[in-house]
């Protein structure tokens, strides 16, 4: 379980996050919509503690992200995340890109690594370009990598930035597949994205945040149909 | 010649070695210089705008007579192999902060979201990539590293391609051609760098 409560975040002077309260359970998939700058992928990232926070708490599975007495590192191996750029290692090939952090943080010896690696690479449909590098891979495939390589740690929790806004519009398509399937498969996921149509169909919860706000929460059928924050109102006519 | 082939060897012994400290030293400057302490990073910086900035001659110099007056004393080779180690260090740190300019940050934020360490992202994802961007200039240093051992002969090394050319010249007096032959070695060891680098580049960086 995730548990947010209160976070606040500023960059300079500007508050990013303004008191954020909000709990994920196991299993359950949310996703985040908003404008841009409304401080939801900000909260990605201070969930896995790659951000700071200025207050409040976040406790993933009761640990205390952002204690000083907390390992983070043993704690991102429960979450995985992944970003809008795919941020592929261009040094290494897929294969070596998905076993680096498996064999490295997680000590498992290569044939082990490469075992888990194969399965979760053919899991996105990547089986058979587990030998080349990154740069001969398409943004969309780039991503799958990169959704193989936060999987091969076998996370308890994905997050994601959202993935397919640096895509271009016809490979959006095969990673919200694969997130679909992630979902299917019953991961437990917090997505920001702009993708509408996709937080409808996969999400249990849609949140909507409005500068720094989390405005809105509640079943994608009423988020979407029936929304009663005047600023959710105007945010989907907009993107509609 | 077989004096000569002696000497070239010993050569590039020198430029090796002073090429694989100072690799060492430079590595070590980029962390100090990205772990934000003040006192490593005005350390690293006072050095390498030393090396950069004076000449290397100058710097053999010290490494030999000016360590001496404080009752330091260097052999012509240690001299010689720590003032080249110096100034190699100076100038690959500049040629790794550029480098690693080359390389995003996201980089690193995606090795720390895996749950790696911050210095696991460096080693494993960072530096590989930063080699291969700094790795020309680092060949064209390795070949100036050759070339500077030359200046050896100006605090008594004696057992280099330089050194044993003066002897010979001293005894002969056939100094345009042991002059001209050592010029030859050092072209065809420098060419020899140059290439080789091409080939393990080819070999290493086929991303």
């Amino acid at each position: 379980m995730i548990e947010i409560e209160n976070v606040r975040k500023s960059f300079g002077p500007l508050e990013v996050l303004k008191g954020i309260d909000l709990t994920v359970k196991k299993g359950e998939v949310l996703t985040v919509i908003g404008g841009s700058g409304s401080g939801k992928s900000t909260l990605l990232t201070c969930i896995n503690g790659l951000e700071p926070i200025d207050s409040g708490r976040i406790l993933v599975d009761g640990t205390h992200v952002h204690a000083k007495s907390t390992d983070i590192n043993k704690l991102r191996c429960k979450i995985g995340i992944v970003f809008q750029q795919f941020n592929a290692f261009p040094h290494l090939t897929v294969l070596e890109n998905v076993t680096l952090a498996p064999r490295k943080v997680k000590k498992m010896s290569r044939a082990e690594a490469e075992e888990i690696a194969i399965k979760q690479l053919n899991h996105v449909g990547l089986g058979e370009k587990r030998d080349v590098y990154p740069s001969r891979l398409s943004g969309g495939q780039q991503q799958r990598m990169a959704i193989a390589r936060a999987l091969a740690m076998s996370p308890d929790y994905m997050l994601f930035d959202e993935v397919t806004s640096a895509l271009d519009p016809q490979l959006v398509g095969e990673v919200l597949d694969t997130l679909k399937m992630l979902a299917d498969d019953g991961m437990t996921m917090i997505l920001v994205t702009h993708e509408m149509s996709f937080a409808r169909d996969v999400s249990d919860r849609v949140a909507f945040f409005h500068q720094g706000v989390m405005a809105e929460i509640g079943p994608p059928k009423q988020i979407f149909e029936d929304p009663q924050n005047e600023e959710t109102r105007k945010f989907l006519s907009n993107v509609r | 010649m077989p004096q000569l082939l002696e000497g070239a060897l010993v050569t590039l012994e020198i430029a090796v070695l002073s090429m694989v400290i100072g690799l060492f030293i430079a590595v070590l400057f980029t962390l100090f210089r990205l772990s934000g302490i003040r006192v490593l990073n005005a350390f690293a910086v006072s050095w390498i705008e030393i090396a950069r900035n004076t000449p290397a001659l100058f710097q053999i110099y010290m490494a030999h007579f000016g360590l001496g007056s404080f009752g330091i004393h260097l052999s012509p080779y240690a001299a010689l192999l720590a003032g080249i180690a110096f100034n190699n260090a100076g100038y690959l740190s500049e040629n790794f902060r550029g480098a690693l300019k080359a390389i995003p940050d996201t980089q690193t934020r995606a090795g720390r979201s895996l749950g790696m360490t911050w210095l696991q992202s460096f080693r494993l994802i960072v530096m590989p990539q930063m080699l291969r961007v700094a790795f020309l200039p680092m060949t064209n240093q390795m070949v100036w590293a050759i070339l500077m051992t030359s200046l050896g002969v100006t605090v008594g090394m004696n057992t280099d391609l330089a050194g044993i050319t003066q002897a010979l010249n001293a005894r002969s007096f056939r100094t345009f051609e042991f002059f001209a032959i050592a010029a030859v070695i050092y072209y065809i060891i420098a060419k020899i760098v140059t290439l080789g680098a091409r080939l393990i580049a080819s070999r290493m960086f086929r991303y």
